[in-house]
């Protein structure tokens, strides 16, 4: 039987609304309000995972986003599951199903468990030092330490749920709304400032809300009333905007800050569908007020880790705000006043307090006495020296601590209890502070780093900022408000604070045990199971930086990034170093603070919207007809078109075949194209292009190729003169806007003399390219009076058009070595040209060919392609291309570099033709070059760039670079491949139609 | 995230820009005078200071303007922007 530990009735717990959700397979009613946490507590349930190295059963510990150890599953087994999700941050509601992770076969009986008992074989760096060797089993090893690995289990299936993005700007952003965020929105949203104030949680007040201390008041009420009429009042406030259960994840510099905002997580199933479930925020803020918090310590002692174990401060939390006891026999071990107000928390609702352990040696406090006044027990000057109860805490053993707190003397004193609530100091909540870039300083007397050297508009407030007593919080907050938005008056001018004196801590990094070290189990890293031990075995193995110890003992690691015990590691490594924590600094605090879903960061941008894509304007008539498509860019281009179950191959055989024989055609829109105008145009092109183009007539084409400042081939394509100071560029499909860019550069940074205007029309064209012996017949038929003829329309050159009443450019240009035209259209006619040209050319049977077929036509006649052929180290001697690169004129871009050493060595890889000795073999693109077989190892001459079957010429054809290649016509190599060594020929790389009488046929 | 204040549209996102390296290399005007070490200094050679950098950035993602930026490479803070062929600023 389950035991209800509900204590009270509270204010946050709607008990009207009675919920059941399922634990591990079992059902449990908890009521709205709770988080899973605090429902489990209150059954009693506190057993809820196990740790990833030993599998020892592992309790709640926190009420909030810096629990270590009750990280389950949600929805286990549904398209909604998340892994490692902290109860004590999930609302709990009706069909809830959560369960345990890293735990087989139940987190009951747990079979990993046997590695608690083999720890003395898993030091710190087991791992790096257990599989080192031998080094060829790593692979096996590999596979069992993955099958070991990992906490809990993604989702199978896609992701039923809608994601989104939001960009946010304020003047003022708020990031915590305790006392000290909830004041700071306040008045900066008083002061007209836009403000936005964001709470990871659904409720606002942070832990003052709950704050039950009889001696703290402000205005004469309690913290906790006198807070409730400050949030009552934030409802008629404007320029203000309040984001609950909206955790800040990262914090950039310049004030960019990312938040994850929770929609639906709280919902039943019925009511998340078709809603978006979580937001990222991108928030711009002018000024950034962090307010939050601080995160309570443990203290670290032997077998500090059992299920019953929690901070003194959760204790507290579950007691106030949720009305659920954590224990009916509970104690305290702390070294501050703060557990003391835990302990009458739950002694003010009549349950019982066994003791409080208290490793000072007094405190006066007026707290204190109360709790000597209600009877309960107080140890002072004591340690817990081990504690048992393998699946929950049943007793603890202390014993007196010496005066300088490094052990243990007298008798042992055992204490039965199922809750020990610990209370170790406060660590400000620095983690976004850092992130931004901002530096901290370690203050010796409070042994906390605060925060020192502001890199952005921004201030920390509160207990973030080191004031942890109300008067300093609301003194401190006032003046740093009134200089950081200067402002003269605010609300918090004249309120009267009366505290309770707080005696000083005492702080011990490392607890002493009756046992020696090595025979304890004192855990700082609760969650991947790091030791003192571990820390003081690193350190004694020779490590010496924070970041190297937190590296090899994976303190810190887990997800939750060691928010509870990262404190003590530097302080035990300090104290065993002999150096001062100041002097150590701290690990680097990484964003995100809490974990990100991969639907909060990618949002919208999935299926469809994962990517741009471009389209044709002809590509309905592609998509109609069957085509297969490639990416190019961003572009879809037709690859090839089957007809009647054809295999690639066959279909690029058969538009190959028949582009030579009669007609084809391309969609060759996708092009880059630039429109350049002005005086300078032609100087420009001369800077640009390796060729000149001062005496391209006007009407004419001409081919270029555009080198990097260091000589190597960066574009090429056609361009042609329309008028006097009017050129038409056009770029590789890929290389358009990085042309263009390029371009744009070179006439701001370089040659802004130059009077030269550029403008992208890429997207302004469609492009038809009519191809083959009968392209001119066809595009006769389409646009009967324009004078075709090779003297009125020669090769590289161009006429303006018109089909109907359409305005057409036709280039007399070819990347197949056939006659052909390139006909531009208004992009809106594009699939218009494209159809009547099917039409016009059926009786020659026109064929529409892809891309493939595209590359295997021109690799017949040598043409390269950037990119494939050239590779970024290619120059246009390298290519055999030294007939483009022009000797007159005085200098282009990347000239210079062509006369470097290193550019004209001999012994370059440089474009050839390759054939296979059996003309049946298809070399396979990549594919290495040797000239010997017999060598270990053998020397890589080049590789094959592009390698097709040419049904024109009957056999196989490919482009290769090899090394010194140019004078090795003729030469007989060899391409290993993986069974067989393929025998090849260098020849030249133009294949077909060597002498170019084809463009006039 | 920076956020860059271009001097032609005013204050964007630093994801609209795009950064051109280090600022006041100037193309040689006669390059084919230049010994091969002469020539190598202009290609390869760039500073990377921890600390004050004068750098150059585009806008690619909007007006297309290039313009020259002075930046503590350190904690990032952008010191000065100011257009192509202005004078860079006196430290």
């Amino acid at each position: 039987m389950t035991k209800n530990l509900r204590v009270k009735s509270s204010e946050y717990i709607d008990e009207t609304n009675r919920i059941s959700f399922k634990f591990n397979g079992k059902t449990y009613h908890g009521f709205k309000g709770d988080t899973l946490a605090s429902a489990l507590l209150a059954n009693d349930v506190h057993l809820v995972g196990r740790s990833f190295k030993y599998h020892r059963p592992r309790g709640i510990m926190t009420s909030g986003s810096e629990e270590p150890n009750a990280i389950v599953q949600v929805n286990p087994g549904t398209n909604r599951t998340e892994p490692n999700v902290r109860a004590t941050e999930v609302e709990i509601y009706e069909g809830l199903e959560a369960s345990s992770q890293n735990c087989w076969p139940s987190v009951e009986f747990d079979i990993g468990g046997i590695n608690n008992f083999l720890s003395p074989f898993f030091p710190a760096g087991f791992y790096y030092k257990t599989f080192m060797w031998p080094a060829s089993f790593w692979e096996k090893y590999e596979f069992f330490i993955r099958h070991s690995a990992g906490l809990g289990k993604s989702p199978t299936t896609s992701d039923p749920d809608i994601y989104d993005h939001r960009n946010v700007h304020c003047d003022v952003l708020v990031v915590g709304a305790g006392i000290s965020g909830i004041m700071a929105a306040k008045n900066a949203a008083k002061n007209n400032f836009k403000t936005l104030l964001i709470e990871e949680k659904n409720e606002l007040g942070g832990s003052t809300i709950y704050e039950n201390n009889q001696f703290n008041k402000i205005d004469n009420k309690t913290p906790s009333e006198w807070l409730k009429k400050e949030i009552e009042e934030l409802k008629n406030i404007q320029n203000l905007e309040i984001k609950t259960r909206t955790s800040v994840a990262a914090y950039h510099q310049y004030n960019y800050l990312l938040a994850r905002e929770n929609l639906t997580d709280h919902l039943e199933a019925k009511n998340k569908t078709n809603k978006i479930r979580q937001r990222l925020l991108k928030i711009r803020a002018k000024k950034v007020i962090l307010a939050t918090g601080a995160l309570e310590r443990p203290l670290i002692f032997n077998n500090n880790d059992r299920p019953g174990i929690m901070l003194s401060s959760a204790v507290k939390k579950y007691s106030e705000f949720y009305g659920v006891a954590c224990g009916s026999k509970n104690v305290f071990f702390t070294n501050n006043d703060s557990a003391y107000e835990s302990a009458l928390s739950l002694y003010n609702k009549g349950i019982n307090v066994q003791a409080i352990i208290d490793i000072r040696e007094q405190s006066e406090s007026k707290i204190v006495k109360k709790v000597k006044e209600a009877g309960i027990k107080i140890y002072w000057s004591h340690t817990i020296v081990d504690t048992s109860g393998y699946k929950r805490l049943n007793s603890l053993s202390i014993m007196k601590l010496s005066n300088d707190g490094t052990s243990v003397t007298g008798s042992k004193i055992s204490i039965s209890c199922d809750c020990l609530g610990v209370a170790g100091g406060w660590t400000p909540a620095v983690h976004l502070y850092t992130q931004s870039g901002s530096k901290l300083k370690f203050d010796e007397e409070k042994q906390i780093f605060l925060p020192n050297q502001n890199t952005s508009e921004q201030i920390s407030v509160g207990s973030c900022g080191g004031d942890f007593k109300i008067d300093e919080i609301i003194k401190n907050l006032n003046h740093k408000l009134k200089d950081n938005l200067n402002i003269k008056e605010t609300d918090l001018d004249n309120i009267k604070v009366e505290i309770d004196q707080e005696n000083s801590k005492r702080n011990i990094w490392l607890l002493p045990s009756d046992k020696p070290l090595g025979k304890t189990k004192p855990f700082v890293d609760y969650q991947n199971d790091a030791t003192a031990k571990d820390i003081k075995l690193a350190l004694r193995e020779g490590f010496r930086s924070i970041e190297h110890v937190k590296r090899y003992t994976t303190t810190g690691m887990g997800t939750d990034q060691g928010k509870l015990g990262n404190m003590h590691a530097l302080g035990i490594i300090a104290d065993t170093a002999g150096v001062k924590m100041g002097e150590l600094g701290t690990t680097t605090f990484r964003p995100p603070y809490t974990p990100l879903t991969f639907g909060a960061i990618v949002g919208r941008n999935v299926g469809k919207f994962f990517d741009i894509f471009r389209r044709t304007p002809m590509n309905n008539w592609h998509v109609e007809n069957k085509a297969e498509f490639e990416n190019v860019g961003q572009w879809k281009r037709a690859w090839y078109y089957p007809i009647n179950g054809e295999t690639m191959h066959q279909a690029v055989q058969r538009e190959s075949k028949a582009a030579r024989e009669s007609a084809g055609i391309l969609d060759a829109s996708t092009l880059g194209k630039i429109d350049i105008q002005g005086s300078d145009a032609s100087e420009f092109l001369n800077r640009v292009y390796t060729n000149a183009w001062s005496k391209l007539a006007i009407g004419k084409c001409r081919y270029g190729l555009m080198l990097n400042e260091d000589g190597m081939v960066y574009d090429d394509g056609v361009t042609t003169r329309l008028g006097e100071n009017h050129y038409i560029m056009t770029t590789t499909t890929g290389g358009a806007a990085n042309v263009l860019g390029k371009l744009e550069d070179y006439l701001q940074t370089e040659w802004p003399e130059l009077d030269v205007y550029l403008t992208s029309v890429t997207d302004h064209y469609a492009t038809a390219s009519l191809c083959g012996p009968n392209s001119k017949k066809i595009l006769k038929k389409i646009i009967p009076d324009l004078d075709l003829s090779d003297e009125s329309f020669p090769h590289m050159s161009f006429k303006e058009a018109k089909i109907g009443n359409v305005q057409c450019r036709i280039m007399r240009i070819s990347f197949t070595g056939e006659h052909s035209y390139e006909i531009n259209v208004q992009a809106s006619y594009g699939k218009d040209l494209w159809e009547k040209c099917i039409e016009a050319g059926q009786e020659f049977k026109i064929t529409p060919y892809g891309t493939e077929t595209m590359h295997l036509l021109r690799a017949e006649k040598g043409f390269i392609i950037v990119g494939q052929d050239t590779d970024g180290t290619m120059t246009p001697i390298d290519l055999q291309m030294d007939w483009i690169v022009s000797k007159k004129k005085y200098d282009f871009i990347g000239k210079r570099s062509l006369y470097r050493s290193d550019t004209m060595r001999e012994d370059r890889k440089q474009l050839v033709g390759l054939l296979t000795d059996d003309p049946n073999i298809v070399l396979e693109e990549g594919a290495q070059i040797v000239s010997e077989l017999n060598q270990n190892p053998v020397e890589m001459l080049g590789h094959v760039t592009s390698s097709y079957f040419s049904p024109n010429l009957n056999k196989s054809i490919a482009l290769a670079v090899v090394r010194g290649g140019k004078d090795m016509m003729g030469k007989k190599l060899f391409v290993p491949m993986e069974n067989k060594n393929i025998n090849v020929t260098i020849a030249s790389p133009v294949f077909y139609d060597e002498k170019n009488e084809r463009l006039n046929a | 995230m920076f956020l860059i204040n271009c001097p032609y549209c005013g204050e964007r996102d630093q994801q609209e820009f795009k950064a051109g390296g280090e600022a006041h290399i100037e193309r040689p005007k006669q390059p084919t005078e230049l010994s091969d070490d002469e020539w190598a200094e202009y290609l390869f050679m760039r500073k990377n200071i921890k600390g004050i950098q004068f750098e150059r950035w585009n806008h690619a993602h909007g007006c297309r303007k290039w313009f020259n930026m002075v930046r503590d490479t350190s904690n990032d803070e952008i010191k000065a922007i100011y257009k192509m062929g202005e004078k860079p600023p006196t430290q």
